[in-house]
């Protein structure tokens, strides 16, 4: 079983945080890992694939990972297993939703 | 040049907002801070400000719009009163919490019920660990100064938190008094351009405001805001002496009233202070070594300062507009003791709660209150400590 980042140590001090609870600078959502909110996974078969892209446009968290116009797995690290993806995907069996197991 | 002119504490207050200026101004009226908003609504109208007047439909809306304008870089103020301040009560922790400075003048009036649209201080009372600044005024001179003296206290780079100055319902607000007016020039010049540190408007600095925090944070979150209220303590007093220098007003956390020999003394907010000093002259001319100790900054409250002023006394009593309902004495009190007693600082302290519901506080209230500290002073002993002032019924 793959395991889902603990909170990172050395957590900063009262002093070294951004004044009023800011998030200071833009684009930095994926430090937050949410992967762990997940209790289903989606499990991708890249042999039934097309590679149509719907799963990609449709996940809230950008967790369908593409590489060279192809969808090649899924960022566990950022998934939380809405299912989504799975509804979506056109093609049988591409793209299901399984409990338990582990990547 | 200075100009003296007749105003009610809701007049200073509207007119000191007009030289102000601010930004945005949100407010929705309520008894007995109406003319606040009735005459600021005018001086927009008149086109004597710059200010955008958000008209809203109830006081949640009015500090949540502060809000917004505040983390948009605007300088905001706003005011209301009682059953207002009650239904601003989510939004005050928002403004503190997420370091928004802004100004609120809440005319003190008892929170329903029973429905009273006069003075206690139960509002703002409830208001008290919410993280906003918390003033108390004692005439209308000083509500007119303390709205000035407040932009700068919110907006200084080590506070940055909201400001609630505070004046009696009806006392002070409703009561025409002589007011020596800053020309508008020293007014602007006094509060000097809003530098915001929270500002959703910088692009070149993209922030979010406002988003979730996890149980690894909260905690010190909160602490930053409550170092940013002890560096208030001395905001308010550099902030009060500036003010003095240019208009021979000076004004600090304490205002002590023939204090320096006194053997029995009063610790007191708000209007009744004045009606003290008058009771304070009286005694000392009949040879009573009597003083005042007016507590004008409640949070953060100074508990050194007040230790220091009220260290040596022979007893002191303790007074509340406000009780804590199931708690021993009113809040005042209770701070006020416990300041003295973990500094090592032992002498007979009594509490009174009094005036609640506008009931009047004349001369010869006081001076039973003064026999009491007497008695106290003489047998060293506090034969009651949580005392009703004119209850009838209560012995
Ligand atoms: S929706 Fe289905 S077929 Fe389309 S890319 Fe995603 S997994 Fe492949
Ligand atoms: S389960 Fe939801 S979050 Fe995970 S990849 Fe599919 S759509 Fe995205």
């Amino acid at each position: 079983m793959t395991r889902i980042a603990p909170p990172p140590r050395g957590l900063p001090a009262w002093q070294e945080i951004p004044l009023g609870g800011i998030v200071a600078g833009p684009g930095n959502s994926h430090e937050y890992l949410t992967g762990s909110w997940r209790t289903r996974r989606p499990i991708h078969d890249p042999g039934k694939c097309t590679s149509c892209m719907i799963c990609w446009l449709f996940c809230p968290d950008s967790a369908i990972l593409v590489e060279e116009e192809r969808v090649v797995g899924i960022d566990t690290g950022h998934c939380k297993g809405c299912g989504i993806c799975a509804r979506e995907c056109p093609i049988e069996g591409a793209m299901v939703m399984a409990e338990g197991g582990s990547y | 040049m200075p100009r003296i002119v007749g105003l009610t504490g809701d007049g200073a207050a509207a007119e000191a907002m007009r030289q102000i200026d601010p930004d945005v101004v949100a407010a929705y009226p309520i008894t007995p801070q109406t003319e606040i908003v009735e005459r600021f609504a005018e001086f927009v109208a008149e086109g004597l400000v710059n200010t955008e007047f958000v008209a809203v439909e109830s006081e949640h809306s009015a500090l949540s719009a502060c809000c917004g304008a505040a983390a948009a870089g605007a300088r905001a103020i706003t005011c209301t009163s009682s059953q207002g301040l009650a239904l601003m009560h989510e939004i005050l922790y928002i403004a503190a919490g997420n370091r928004l400075p802004m100004v609120l003048t809440n005319v003190n009036r008892t929170l329903s019920a029973p429905l009273n649209i006069h003075c206690d201080h139960s509002d703002s009372m409830g208001s008290r660990d919410s993280g906003w600044i918390q003033l108390y005024c004692e005439n209308v001179q000083e509500v007119y100064d303390t709205v000035i003296q407040a932009v700068r206290i919110a907006e200084h780079p080590e506070v940055n938190l909201p400001v609630m100055l505070n004046l009696d319902g009806f006392v002070i607000s409703h009561s025409m008094q002589p007011v020596e007016l800053m020309d508008d020039a020293a007014v602007k010049e006094f509060v000097g351009p809003f530098r915001p540190v929270v500002d959703l408007l910088d692009f070149q600095n993209p922030i979010a405001l406002g988003a979730l925090v996890a149980p690894e944070f909260q905690f010190e979150h909160k602490y930053a805001q409550w170092r940013a209220m002890d560096s208030a303590r001395g905001v308010i007093g550099e902030v009060g002496r500036e003010f003095g220098e240019g208009t021979g007003r000076h004004y600090g956390l304490l205002d002590p009233y023939r204090l320096d020999d006194a053997a029995v003394v009063v610790v007191v907010m708000g209007s009744a202070a004045g009606t003290s000093r008058a009771v304070v002259d009286e005694l000392r001319s009949s040879g009573v070594r009597a003083g005042l100790l007016r507590v004008r900054a409640f949070r953060p409250f100074p508990a050194d300062e007040i230790t220091a002023a009220l260290e040596g006394r022979e007893a002191v009593a303790v007074l509340d507009r406000a009780g804590t309902q199931g708690g021993e004495g009113g809040p005042l009190f209770t701070e006020v003791r416990a300041a003295l007693y973990t500094r090592g600082v032992s002498l007979p302290v009594l509490g009174y709660i009094y005036g609640l519901g506008g009931r009047d506080v004349p001369p010869a209230s006081l001076r039973r209150v003064f026999e009491h500290v007497r008695r106290a002073a003489a047998t060293g002993k506090v034969d009651r400590a949580v005392n009703y002032l004119d209850l009838r019924g209560w012995k």
